[in-house]
């Protein structure tokens, strides 16, 4: 059986990469293939990066406060490339105010500091698309 | 041989310990701090056999450097603040000024730190949000408008473009009349913990360099009271390190400028007296407080050693301290205040020379005034309520901060050990080794909060179902919207020839070798923005893209 397969992204100008990074590693421990961006990524290039990777599921790490801007232009951009059944999550420092616009966008999970690994390590297997031959 | 001490403690383990610990045995089996050092059961003369405790003002300033502590001067209280556009963040500051704070601090932008204008693609929805967005001159003009440059210092949480950053405050300085030779300020200015941890990087690691040297360089002759670098552990311990990685790696970073330095032509006691530090005071409360005391020493004698420094200056660690903002909590935001209160206590009984408190609401966003009000008062408690600024390093001689502090300072050697092997902390970081040292320990730790060997109230133990939230301050949108307009005006009132001139004339030095301050502060004084300086330095040497390692 084929594992999940998940990009992790770090788009915006921020830096702070810990929370993507220990996301990743987490992930890969549950079993899934994890592929990590890297810093400064725009959302053309996240949703290149999910095309060519066959992402199942792309997370987003954003503490910037950025994410109004980020989130719908990404979202608008898989939907281009037919990525709509791709699962998007994103985790970091998003305001109340601000969850209902992301889902609103297509955005599934919003993980905000201090979630569990395990919380989102299950939130990806129950809801990330199902496939022939997915783990 | 069997010493008094031996005896007592053998005496002790047989007839005390072992008979209570067979009636209740300990909660855990091994105890270890927040970073995960195992910590003995009792520490006693034995565990500091052989320990000198040197005089407070005196090498190697183990405990301290000031012979009276916080009798004559308290730590200066600098709140961190930057937010929106600079008439937003200038309101801040003198909210802050008269609520007796005796510093600035300025927060920055990301656009900004990655020196790149709000019309830049790459600006989207970052202008003003985490820090404050200043572009030109004009910027720096309006966040200190009403603000005399002569009676306050002022520090500047910027790297990649301090030498530009820098350049607009002292214009602003020579504007309001102010001699730049009493302008005193700290500028982070430290490149190495970016491309460790923090990743705000624009040009690679030896040109970057090269930056740091001419404001070394430069300082020494024009802003003598300046402190030209704040090397800091802040950003490697949010990163995820340990207490003894923060240390090790930040004091490393502090050799390596210095070599730096000296290979740039420059006499280490020319421009070591005005390096500083800064350190994180994170939860554990002992861990932290040997942490700065093992620095002073490791500071000094390397500094003796290595370079010969003469100047007691150049010896002599002066450090900021701020609370650990990772260790805070979405979750009960209240706690935040207890946390940093006890976080703020460490870095006191550790001599920070100045410091930062954390508001509460921090893990939520950028703090309120309120939050960010109770955050100073926390450090106004300490220093006038609490008496722990009225002894002298008021630990010293305690047989577990003493045993503590000396195996910081030997863990720390070990570090030195390894990268100087490398070569020195350049190639170190080009081979990613503090990198990955920091996302192991990062990982480490969250395994430890999801098994809950590591407790963190609120969060993974004692939690609360149906938390009311807290008001916190939202940042909207319109500083970016005044900041671009600011910026198109900005492009009709300045004289763009004069501005295209210094830009080739910056364009020029960087070719060369000649320091790279007097053109960046023509360029500055034509109204030149960051971008457009960054851009020219980004076309000459060239930008850093990290190899992304999990």
């Amino acid at each position: 059986m084929r594992k999940l397969r998940v990009v992790i992204a770090k788009p915006g100008l921020d830096g702070h990469d810990r929370g993507a990074k220990v996301v990743a590693r987490a992930l890969r421990d549950a079993g899934m293939e994890v592929i990590y961006t890297g810093l400064r990524q725009t959302p053309e290039q996240i949703a290149s990066a999910a095309l060519q990777e066959d992402a199942d599921v792309v997370g987003l790490s954003i503490l910037s406060g950025a994410h109004n801007h980020i989130v719908p232009r990404l979202m608008s951009l898989l939907k281009e490339k037919g990525l709509d059944d791709v699962l998007v999550v994103i985790g970091g420092i998003i305001p109340d105010l601000d969850i209902p616009k992301l889902k609103a966008t297509g955005v599934k999970g919003v993980f905000l500091p201090g979630t569990p690994m395990q919380e989102i390590v299950d939130f990806i297997v129950g809801n990330a698309r199902a496939r022939d031959g997915y783990a | 041989m069997t010493t008094v001490a031996d005896t007592s403690r053998q005496r002790w383990t047989r007839d005390t310990l072992e008979p209570a610990l067979a009636a209740s045995p300990e909660r855990q089996s091994v105890f270890t701090t927040i970073s995960g050092r195992a910590i003995e059961r009792l520490y006693t003369a034995e565990d500091v056999a052989g320990l000198e405790l040197p005089v407070p003002g005196a090498f190697p300033y183990t405990r301290g450097i000031h012979p009276t502590g916080y009798r004559g001067k308290l730590w200066t209280m600098r709140q961190f603040a930057g937010f929106g556009t600079p008439g937003d963040t200038n309101a801040r500051y003198k909210t802050l000024l008269r609520a007796g704070g005796t510093g600035l601090s300025v927060a920055f932008d990301l656009p900004t730190l990655m020196g790149r204008d709000p019309d830049d693609p790459l600006s989207l929805g970052e202008v003003g949000k985490c820090g404050v967005n200043v572009t030109s001159l004009a910027d720096m003009e309006a966040l200190f408008d009403g603000i005399d440059l002569g009676r306050i210092t002022t520090s500047m949480t910027i790297n990649s473009p301090a030498a530009m950053i820098f350049a607009m405050y002292l214009v602003v300085a020579e504007k309001q009349g102010v001699d730049w030779r009493t302008l005193s300020g700290t500028l982070q200015n430290d490149i190495l913990k970016e491309f460790i941890a923090q990743k705000e990087y624009i040009f690679p690691p030896r040109p970057s360099m090269r930056l740091i040297t001419d404001i070394f360089g430069f300082c020494a002759r024009k802003t003598p009271r300046w402190n030209t670098i704040s090397v800091s552990g802040y950003h490697i311990r949010e990163a995820g390190s340990t207490a003894l990685q923060e240390l090790a790696f930040t004091l490393r970073d502090g050799l390596e400028y210095v070599q730096w330095g000296v290979d740039a032509g420059l006499s280490v006691d020319d421009f070591a007296p005005r390096m500083s530090f800064f350190f994180n005071a994170h939860s554990d409360f002992f861990e932290e407080i040997a942490k700065c005391r093992a620095a002073r020493k490791i500071w000094a004698e390397a500094m003796r050693d290595r370079f010969g420094a003469k100047d007691e200056r150049s010896l002599k660690l002066r450090f900021h301290s701020q609370t650990a903002g990772a260790s805070l909590t979405a979750q009960q935001p209240y706690n935040n205040v207890v946390r940093t209160a006890l976080q703020a206590l460490s870095a006191v009984l550790g001599g920070a020379n100045s410091l930062h408190t954390n508001s509460l609401d921090e893990a939520l966003a950028l703090p309120t005034a309120a939050a960010a009000t109770l955050a100073l008062r926390t450090q106004q408690i300490i220093a006038y309520e609490s008496g722990v600024a009225d002894v002298v390093d008021p630990l010293g001689g305690s047989y577990f901060v003493e045993a503590l502090t000396r195996e910081m300072e030997e863990g720390a050697q070990a570090y030195f050990r390894t990268i100087d092997e490398m070569g020195g902390m350049v190639e170190a970081i080009e081979r990613g080794y503090p990198q990955r040292e920091i996302a192991e320990s990062a990982y480490r730790f969250q395994q430890r909060v999801e098994r809950r060997e590591q407790v963190i109230v609120g969060v993974n133990d004692f939690v609360e179902q149906d938390e009311r939230g807290i008001e916190i301050l939202y940042v909207d949108e319109s500083a970016s919207g005044t900041q671009l307009a600011k910026l198109e005006a900005l492009g009709r009132s300045r004289d763009a020839d004069a501005v295209s001139r210094s830009l080739d004339a910056l364009r020029a030095a960087a070719h060369t070798s000649e320091n790279l301050m007097p053109p960046i502060l023509d360029a500055v004084r034509a109204y030149a923005t960051i971008g457009e300086m960054c851009d020219v330095l980004r076309d000459v040497f060239g930008e850093y893209e990290e190899i992304p390692v999990i």
